[in-house]
Formats: structure tokens, C-alpha cells, sequence
């Protein structure tokens, strides 16, 4: 075997070996980000739901852009007794003792969504529990308590699709304090 | 409705109830940003006797003249600096620290609480750990990676969180300089006569004039101390906005850090128009409290209507300003900034400002 060749079966085998260990391509962290959004219950809040012809389902019209603007809220019933939580039909609006959450706009908008996020504001908001990383505490029923716990690369993945929708301008409400006390 | 068209409800509330319960009961996967650090304080390398308080060799207090707020807690701070070293000051807004210095910050209410440890490591990472005093007296051990939550009662009222170790990097790696309060401005010798809650400099304190006469701070000695002058403002109280919103929120809302995409600057720069006025003054905030839309950070001459106070002057959790660290507002801070929007910002003032 001539010594060319012999450069040329190790740069394809360097390649390929590169490939293998590289991190997975956008097209695939976009397709395993889709998988674990659809599995892990986030279109059930992030999405408003509306009674369809097969009963009660997410809006596609409005997918992962959660609470509607035009959706205004009265406030919450009372809780009594063991029931300390309601929800709206819509599933974008919780109440409890922390207050009253409204579900965040995942979609890649700039001015309402995160479409001026990066990857790293993503992760640490998941990861931390707040806002930004430092800011303000994500609410019930937001559950980072579980997600935290997924490795960089899922979280990675999940935002390269977010990132992917289509974007929906929708600026969802601040919360509300519990018992209307700022 | 059938009960086919409610499971995808019932479903969704179950795993709602689910993360509620998580919620409420997890403590994940908390950083293993204390890992290394001493179990007890006193093999920290604070004391030289921790029975007797005792500094030990090369550990001097110092007396921030801006002092972050913490629901009335009184404070006293320690460094040490390892022997020969210097710091890099040639950001003088941004100091960075050689590998093996050590801070030390001690909360009382009433007691001594906790104190809060932060060490650079040899591979150059900050080290966060805290020590709680037991209120029966004894020695401080570490805390809990996650934090005390309602460690001590305090004089306002909300109980004190001891942090976890993640709302300590939180804070501190809001900026290149991971160390809050050690700086020209705030080891200045002109002191802001009206700065909030500001204690005057004890008698041995490490000051920025002798930090440059030892050699401890490496950079353009006329910068660093061009940076230690008073703020540049246009009114006493003016200054001691500045000075205060730099020492409690620039930490995070600054242009070099994670949050830099916010647009909003609070961290004090000299040498330009004070990126407080430029990033906030008649800016829309992105953050619309209760559903109102265009409402200003800081709207010229109506504090009730400046994001900017009422996220001061709130502690509930998705609205507070700051978002951790504390319970109870900073009325004379609240105080002290709505006097100035009120007052000092009349709309002309603003005007002048943007041009």
C-alpha cells in the first residue's frame, strides 16, 4: 500500500471517528428536542386548549404560545378545603397559594417568546428555577423540579426546537399575587 | 361531556398534581459548587483561634460605602488576598482575583446567623459555601447545598433564608467579576454621605489606598482611582441612587453579563452618561406588571408609574426586585429612588438626559 493511501484511509477513518463523537447535528437535536416536548406533557400547558370536534384539545393555531393576551382572566374562585388549585379550561392559567401563573410563549418570537434567548438562558432557567437563570422563580405548575435534571444536550435539544416553530406573537400576562398583594 | 373527552384533562391535571407535589418536595440535582469546602468555618482560614474570633494572619475587614441590602441583617466582611498576589485590576470596574482568595461575609439578626464563604479555587472557579451558627451557641458547619429556608426570625418581620449554593452563583456569576463589593467605588475613601444603611469604615479596614500602595492591584493606578471618585450625578441624591442601584442590582442588570440581552444597565460605569439613565430613563420595560402595556422603567416624574420602584417596593416573588436575598423591602432604598423619580427627574431633566 503506498504511503498516499495510507494518509488517505487515515483522514476517512480521523473523519469518520470525529463524526461519531461530535455533537448530534441541528437536524437531529431539533428531531430529539420535538420528541421530548411531545412526550413530556409541554404542549398541555404551553398550549391553549378549545373544545374540538374529538372534545377538548391543544389550539395548533396556537401552539406553545401560551396563555392568549385576549384570553383576560377573572380572578380565580376561592379555595376551600383541600381544593387549593384551579385551572382554567384553556390549561394556560393556574392558581394556588402561590398566586396566579399564566403558561410562557416558548415560540421563537422576539418580543414575546424566546426569540431573543440563547441556548445557555434556556438551560439555566430550567436549571436554576428562574427566570434568565437569576431572575424571577418559574411558578407552579412549571415542572423544572424534574426537567433540571435532564442533561445539557436534552435541554439543548429541546430549545433547538422551541426554536424551530413557528413564531406567534403573543405576550402572556405578568402573574398575579395571591390575594392581589404586590 | 363523556369521560372520553375528560381524560386528556384528568390526565394533564394528574401530572400537574404531580409537579406540584415535586414542586413542593424536591431538592434536584443542586451544583456541587460548595464541594471542597471545609464542613466547618473555622477550617476555612478565617480565624487564628475561632474560639476567641481571633483573625487570623492576613485576614482584613473592609467596609463596602454601598451596601447590598438583606431585611436590616448587620454584616462584617473579611478578604484575604494570598501572600504576593495582586489583583487585576486593569478593568478597574472588574477586578479579577488570583487563585486562593478568600471572602467571608457574617449576617446577624440579633446573632450571628450565618457566614458565607467564597474561595477561588486552583483551577480558577469560585468556590460558594455557607456556615450557619447554631442559635444555641458553638461552632458554624456548613449548610445544605439547597439552602435553609426560614433560618432565623428577623426585626421586619419575613423569616431569613439561609442561600443555597445555587442563589449564590446566581448572583455572583451575574458578571465577569464574580466578587459583589470589593471594588474602587466601594472601597473608595469618599464616602457617599447618603448612601442607604451605609456604615462608616472601621478603624483597620482594607481601603483602595492601601491596596495600591502594597501592590495588590495590578493596572493604571490613575483609572482605578478615577473610578474610586464619587459618582458623577447630577444632585447629591442623585449620586446615592446611583451608588445603590449599582451595589444591589448591577450585579445582574450589567452589560457584560448573562442578563446583558435585557438592555437594562444599573451597574455604575464612569465615563459616560450613567447607563441607569441611558438604559431605563423613559425606556419600556419588558416586564408589564399586572397586564399594562408601555409602562416605563422609569416614567420622568411618576414613581408610582416606574417598573423600576415598584419592583423595589414588591416582595412578591415574580415581581420583587431583587429576586432573592430578601423578604422585606428596603423602604429607605424605595424611599431614596422614588424621591429622585418624583422629584429630580422632572420630565425637562429627562429630555436633557436622552439628547
Amino acid at each position: 500500500m503506498k504511503k498516499t493511501d495510507l494518509i488517505v484511509i487515515g483522514v476517512l477513518v480521523a473523519g469518520a471517528v470525529a463524526y461519531a463523537f461530535s455533537p448530534a447535528t441541528e437536524e437531529a437535536r431539533v428531531a430529539r428536542g420535538r420528541y421530548i416536548v411531545s412526550s413530556f406533557g409541554c404542549v398541555d400547558c404551553h398550549s391553549p386548549w378549545q373544545m374540538g370536534p374529538n372534545g377538548p384539545e391543544p389550539d395548533a393555531a396556537r401552539y406553545l404560545s401560551g396563555h392568549p393576551a385576549s384570553l383576560v382572566m377573572p380572578d380565580a374562585p376561592a379555595a376551600a378545603g383541600p381544593w387549593i388549585t384551579s385551572v382554567a379550561a384553556s390549561m394556560t392559567a393556574w392558581n394556588g397559594p402561590w398566586g396566579t401563573s399564566f403558561t410562557a410563549n416558548l415560540t421563537p418570537d422576539d418580543e414575546t417568546g424566546l426569540g431573543k434567548w440563547s441556548e445557555q438562558d434556556f438551560i439555566d432557567t430550567l436549571r436554576n428555577g428562574r427566570h434568565l437563570g437569576r431572575g424571577r422563580e418559574l411558578l407552579p405548575p412549571m415542572p423544572f423540579p424534574a426537567i433540571r435534571n435532564m442533561n445539557d444536550e436534552d435541554l439543548a435539544s429541546i430549545f433547538a426546537y422551541l426554536q424551530s416553530i413557528p413564531a406567534i406573537s403573543n405576550r402572556v400576562p405578568t402573574p398575579r399575587p395571591p390575594g392581589g398583594a404586590q | 361531556m363523556d369521560t372520553r373527552t375528560l381524560l386528556p384533562l384528568a390526565a394533564s391535571a394528574a401530572l400537574a398534581g404531580l409537579v406540584l407535589a415535586a414542586g413542593a418536595c424536591s431538592t434536584g440535582e443542586a451544583p456541587a459548587a460548595s464541594r471542597g469546602a471545609p464542613e466547618r468555618l473555622a477550617d476555612t482560614g478565617l480565624y487564628a483561634d475561632a474560639a476567641a474570633g481571633t483573625l487570623a494572619p492576613g485576614v482584613r475587614a473592609f467596609t463596602p460605602q454601598y451596601p447590598l441590602w438583606s431585611d436590616g441583617a448587620a454584616k462584617r466582611r473579611w478578604v484575604y488576598l494570598p501572600e504576593g498576589a495582586a489583583i487585576d485590576a486593569s478593568d478597574p470596574e472588574a477586578w479579577l482575583f488570583p487563585v486562593g482568595t478568600k471572602f467571608w461575609k457574617e449576617f446577624s439578626f440579633g446573632r450571628r446567623v450565618e457566614t458565607r464563604y467564597m474561595e477561588r479555587a486552583a483551577d480558577g472557579a469560585w468556590l460558594f459555601a455557607t456556615y450557619v451558627w447554631p442559635a444555641e451557641g458553638g461552632e458554624a458547619v456548613r449548610a445544605p447545598d439547597a439552602g435553609l429556608r426560614g433560618a432565623c426570625a428577623t426585626e421586619l418581620g419575613p423569616r431569613h433564608d439561609v442561600p443555597s449554593v445555587q442563589d449564590c452563583r446566581a448572583c455572583h456569576e451575574g458578571r465577569p467579576s464574580r466578587v459583589l463589593g470589593f471594588g474602587a467605588l466601594q472601597l473608595s475613601a469618599e464616602r457617599d454621605p447618603l448612601a442607604p444603611h451605609a456604615e462608616p469604615a472601621k478603624e483597620g479596614d482594607l481601603d483602595l489606598a492601601e491596596l495600591l500602595a502594597a501592590g495588590r492591584l495590578q493596572g493604571s493606578p490613575e483609572t482605578i482611582l478615577a473610578a474610586a471618585r464619587p459618582v458623577e450625578a447630577r444632585s447629591a441624591r442623585e449620586r446615592a441612587v446611583l451608588g445603590t442601584l449599582h451595589a444591589n442590582c448591577g450585579g445582574c442588570h450589567n452589560a457584560s453579563g448573562p442578563l446583558s440581552s435585557l438592555g437594562l444597565e444599573l451597574e455604575y460605569r464612569r465615563g459616560e452618561l450613567a447607563p441607569a439613565l441611558r438604559t431605563a430613563l423613559g425606556v419600556t420595560s419588558r416586564f408589564q406588571p399586572g397586564g399594562k402595556t408601555g409602562a416605563l422603567r422609569i416614567a420622568p416624574g411618576d414613581a408610582d408609574a416606574s417598573v423600576l420602584a415598584q419592583r423595589m417596593g414588591s416582595r412578591f416573588g415574580p415581581l420583587q426586585m431583587p429576586p432573592l436575598g430578601t423578604h422585606a423591602v428596603d423602604q429607605t432604598a424605595l424611599e431614596l429612588v422614588r424621591q429622585w423619580i418624583q422629584t429630580d427627574l422632572a420630565p425637562a431633566v429627562a429630555v436633557a438626559s436622552e439628547r
